[in-house]
């Protein structure tokens, strides 16, 4: 049993740090390709990542330079740039999901009939795109019922079946989903969700009331992986020392 | 070559009601908000409109100008939900093609190479193909036969776009990071209007940055606008930030209260005057 006991200087792992860690793993043996993060614990991970196991990482400064982990600018990715390397294939992006569904597709676009939503949202962005040309995983910080649905509203991105169905398939390669709850994978015979990891601290009924579709789950579910010492130091001395991770996932 | 200078309220006049309209800059990012408000000022409705939406489409919105909003977000970046544009859709107060943004892009490659459509990946498997029924694809001619989708070109009546530096004949210098899409709205559009927050002779240009910042070439504008400050309150690096204050009032007023403090001058002098009035009493 995995207690979550202190790696290293300066107290216990929070949840926020086993997020940061599950979220630089879905960079591993990615190469030398473009990390696009969304949102803080993703950034984190991403540069953690950078900083550790996958040295070879492309990061930006979220506008228009790729930069080194310190900020060091070594090119130049203008939107439009951007949207070619998307195209090209080289890119391993964590994207933001207001709805998932088992098979992984996900909607950031709106809630409800997508001719009169409910809530107007971002719109598809490059969901699509990103989809259909590299891989994706997803971060989602509130594990609940309203994210995790039977049916998405709208497919931005593309999920398992429907790559499947249509000839979307040739480049789509769905990674992890990263929650405050666990880490979950595709690793079903029908490349349906499943739990692979549950954060410590965490029980699987819990995942399973947060989740609106049945998930599949293994006789054994190991623990997401504790953050090395030196993780843990890069993490909160170099990364992060304002804390601002504990603010995005609590506990 | 001469004769393009001109005010913005001369170039919003040159737009008529139904006509198609392509926004240059990005989100909340170097927008022609100059154009848009003179656009504003006049009696011109029924617009499609064309952009990586930021303000722009959410007062056009907001104004009830837009009939038909070509897009793939709208967003104030800082503030990531376009507060008038999600009104809009959530009261159906206007019809929405959605498209991914490298479709929206190749839309736009498409009508400034002249071409009916310009085949992409982005869109197959996702519901971008059930919203936009009209959508087709394409089978690769090749060996692989590859279906594709076929973005049609957005082919534009008008585009507006707006730059650090621009002379007289409508040569067009941006100095900032990205220069977006403003180059392909401009070559994609039968009219192109360019702003610029500081006009300069010709000779000046090549002294403001590398020739690769010469991003607008006057073959493609019809009319040039000198608009300090034009992009307001979105960014326009380097010469300024965007307004965050400004941009949160915005997002948080009423349409009608905001419109009528800030929009109902007859000038972007009026504007501005507005604009340093409420900053002024912000400080007090």
């Amino acid at each position: 049993m995995n207690a979550g006991a202190a790696a290293g200087p300066g107290g216990a792992v929070s949840r926020a740090e086993y997020c940061v860690v599950a979220c630089a793993e879905e960079w591993r043996g990615a190469g030398e390709v473009l990390a696009s993060p969304m949102g803080l614990i993703p950034s984190l991970g991403a540069r953690l990542a950078r900083l550790t196991f996958s040295p070879d990482l492309l990061l930006t400064d979220g506008e228009a330079l790729l930069v080194g982990p310190d900020g060091e600018v070594e090119g130049w990715l203008p939107y439009r740039r951007h949207l070619d390397l998307v195209a090209g294939g080289r890119r391993h992006v964590m994207m933001g999901a207001s709805q998932i569904d088992r098979y992984g597709n996900q909607n950031i676009s709106c809630i409800g009939d997508w001719e009169r939503p409910d809530r107007q949202l971002l719109g598809v962005r490059g969901a699509p795109a990103n989809t259909v040309n590299h891989p994706v995983g997803y971060w989602v910080p509130r594990h609940s019922r309203r994210v995790f649905v039977e049916r998405v509203d709208m497919v931005c991105g593309v999920g398992h079946d429907r790559a499947a169905a249509g000839g979307a398939g040739r480049f789509h390669r769905l990674g992890r989903v990263v929650s405050d709850l666990g880490v979950f994978d595709f690793a079903t015979p029908d490349r349906s969700m499943r739990l692979a990891s549950l954060h410590p601290g965490v029980g699987v009924e819990e995942v399973r009331e947060a989740t609106g579709f049945a998930l599949a789950v293994p006789e054994e579910v190991p623990y997401t992986r504790e953050p090395t010492a030196g993780e843990l130091r890069l993490l909160r001395e170099v990364l992060d020392p304002a804390g601002l991770r504990e603010r995005e996932v609590r506990g | 070559m001469t004769g393009k200078l001109m005010t913005a309220d001369e170039a919003a006049g040159r737009l008529r009601s139904g006509m198609t309209v392509g926004i240059g800059g990005w989100g909340s990012r170097r927008k022609p908000m100059a154009l848009v408000r003179a656009l504003l000022r006049s009696q011109v409705t029924d617009l499609t409109v064309v952009s990586y939406g930021g303000p722009d489409v959410g007062m056009l919105a907001a104004a009830g100008r837009i009939r038909r909003l070509v897009a793939p977000f709208a967003t104030l970046d800082s503030i990531p939900l376009e507060p008038h544009f999600r009104a809009a859709r959530e009261r159906g107060a206007l019809a929405f093609t959605e498209y991914d943004e490298a479709m929206f892009l190749w839309g736009l490659r498409a009508a400034a190479n002249r071409l009916p459509f310009l085949p992409v990946r982005a869109g197959l498997g996702s519901d971008v193909l059930r919203v936009n029924p009209g959508l087709r694809t394409v089978a690769s001619p090749y060996g692989d036969g590859e279906e594709l989708v076929a973005v049609p070109a957005l082919r534009l009546d008008a585009a507006l776009v707006h730059v650090n530096r621009a002379d007289r004949h409508g040569n067009g210098q941006y100095l900032g990071p990205d220069p977006y899409f403003d180059d392909l709205f401009c070559a994609a559009a039968d009219a192109a209007y360019l702003s610029c927050e500081q006009l300069v002779e010709t000779a000046d240009l090549a002294e403001a940055g590398p020739p690769q910042s010469l991003l607008v070439g006057r073959h493609t504008v019809t009319g040039v606008v000198e608009a300090p400050g034009g992009a307001h309150f979105t960014s326009c690096a380097p010469d300024h930030g965007r307004d965050e204050a400004f941009q949160k009032l915005y997002a948080a007023t009423p349409w009608p209260e905001f419109a009528a403090r800030f929009l109902a001058g007859r000038s972007e002098d009026d504007y501005r005057g507005a604009v340093r009035a409420w900053h002024g009493e912000r400080q007090q």
